[in-house]
């Protein structure tokens, strides 16, 4: 009972001295670019109705989730095949390399041209930027498979799907989940990106409207709520990593135990 | 080995070439938009012959190496400071959940009310983004510290300062390292953003203009560019990390066989 409420203390007590000490200091604030949290604060509500995050905030919500879903499939699948083949790496590393090194967003106007300014664009820009942690971190869980269980699974003759499922995926899948957190911040950057150049509804769109029009306190709105939708989503994923992972941290945690 | 390796890469960049430049010329993809391979590499020419290329270069390498630096050293040193001092790392786990996800180019309308287009608007989205790729993968790092060789060094009376050197940073190197090569990455997406988006002088504003005035060979040979300029930084990093790791699993068996 008292580890949970000091985990519970732990947990609040810094976002809570944070926002007071920004509360407090932003009170008598006129600065036009800091207003006080409080206007900011009464400002959400007006901002954010529910007309308006469904019309800007789920097409937002619904492109990430798309442009991230088919990253993290092609992702895995390619580093897999990618990691567990010498030669395979070869003639891909160096065109892998480079396209992996050209920044997303100035993929924008070219997507642009073929996509148009709908929304295959924004998943298709969301996609070529959040594959690259998520093969790249394959790659290199794929690698890093233990030599004598490698050994082991080929001297008992497991092969093919057998060895990728209980061997090779397993035992990359704390780097693969690295990867895929990685991808997530990324694609939300390239969400906000691809909304600010060309689009007509999302939260990007709408921050850069709020900007451009000085209505700083709904500004400021906007980064708050892209902040939670963040939390949210980071959220999720720990859900989904500790379910997925779970063996992997029981083991590390048996590990401890054990004397 | 090292020579096949060499072979197979080059067939594979000619494998991925030869269609760029078929392409157009067959008439498959329309040239307004994707002009011949050979075009780009004119267009590319022409760029290496204008200072103005070269300068906008140097602005664009300055704010990265400026904000990857920033954003590293607060990385590991926050990082390890994290993890090792007792519910710190408990304390402000909640804070960086919140922070970390915030999308640096939300900070984009900020940073041009509070900087302009100033190196300094740069800067802010750089560290911001890049500081949390090292940060988590610090204590990702960390996390992953063998609890037996842990309770080792404990047992053998090992100093806080001698286990994080001897313990913690050996685990946490390879993290440490894919985080950094990463924050490398990320911090040049995002230089190039800010130039883009903003208008600070750099590589993505002139990939800007060359949008806006209809140049879309230029525009591909500075995409290209942009692209050399990370392979670069890239196989920079790789280099220092195998340098780093030569005593590591995943560089180790590519050395024996």
């Amino acid at each position: 009972m008292t580890r949970v409420l000091l985990r519970l203390v732990l947990a609040g007590a810094l976002p809570v001295l944070l926002v007071v000490v920004w509360w407090v200091a932003s009170a008598g604030s006129t600065d036009v670019y800091w207003p006080p949290l409080r206007t900011i604060l009464t400002a959400f509500p007006d901002v954010w109705m529910p007309e308006r995050l469904r019309a800007d905030v789920l097409p937002s919500v619904w492109r990430l989730a798309a442009g991230y879903a088919l990253a993290a499939v092609a992702g895995v699948a390619l580093g897999t095949v990618i990691g567990s083949h010498r030669r395979v790496r070869a003639v891909c590393e160096p065109v892998l390399e480079f396209l992996r090194a050209v920044p997303p967003p100035v993929l924008v106007p070219v997507i642009m041209l073929f996509a148009g300014i709908g929304d295959t664009m924004k998943v298709a820009v969301i996609a070529s930027g959040c594959v690259w942690p998520v093969l790249l971190n394959t790659v290199e869980g794929v690698r890093a498979v233990d030599q004598v269980m490698a050994e082991a699974a080929r001297s008992y003759g497991i092969t093919g799907a057998a060895r990728l499922r209980s061997l090779v995926l397993p035992s990359a899948s704390p780097q693969i989940f690295a990867g895929l957190r990685q991808a997530l911040s990324i694609g939300i950057i390239l969400m906000v990106i691809s909304e600010m150049f060309a689009a007509s509804n999302g939260l990007g769109f709408t921050i850069v409207q709020f900007q451009r029009g000085f209505a700083i306190p709904d500004m400021w709105t906007g980064i708050l709520l892209l902040g939670t939708l963040g939390v949210v989503l980071s959220l999720l994923f720990r859900l989904v990593e500790r379910r997925m992972l779970g063996w992997y941290h029981g083991l590390r945690d048996a590990a401890r135990r054990s004397p | 080995m090292r020579g096949t390796n060499a072979a197979l890469g080059v067939a594979g960049l000619a494998g991925f070439l030869a269609p760029a430049e078929a392409a157009p010329r067959l008439g498959l993809v329309d040239e307004e938009y994707v002009p011949p391979a050979s075009r780009i590499a004119v267009a590319l020419g022409e760029e290496a012959g204008d200072p103005a290329f070269w300068t906008a270069l140097g602005d664009t390498l300055t704010g990265w190496a400026l904000g990857l630096a920033i954003a590293s050293c607060a990385g590991v040193v926050l990082g390890v400071v994290l993890s090792v001092v007792p519910y710190l790392r408990q304390a402000t786990a909640s804070t960086i959940e919140f922070l970390r996800p915030i999308p640096s180019v939300a900070l984009i309308p900020l940073a041009v009310l509070l900087y302009g287009s100033e190196l300094r608007s740069v800067l802010l989205l750089v560290v911001y983004a890049s500081f949390w790729q090292v940060l988590i993968q610090v204590l990702y790092g960390v996390q992953d510290v063998d609890p037996v060789a842990e309770e080792t060094a404990r047992s053998y009376g090992l100093g806080t300062w001698a286990r994080i050197r001897y313990v913690l940073w050996p685990t946490a190197l390879p993290y440490v390292m894919t985080g950094v090569r990463l924050a490398a990455a990320v911090a040049l997406i995002l230089a190039i953003t800010a130039e883009l988006v903003i208008g600070a002088p750099g590589l993505g504003q002139r990939i800007g203009v060359a949008q806006t005035s209809q140049a879309v060979p230029e525009m591909y040979a500075l995409i290209v560019v942009t692209g050399l300029l990370g392979l670069v930084i890239n196989v920079g990093a790789r280099a220092v990390e195998r340098r780093a790791l030569a005593w590591h699993q995943s560089v180790r068996g590519e050395v024996a066989v």
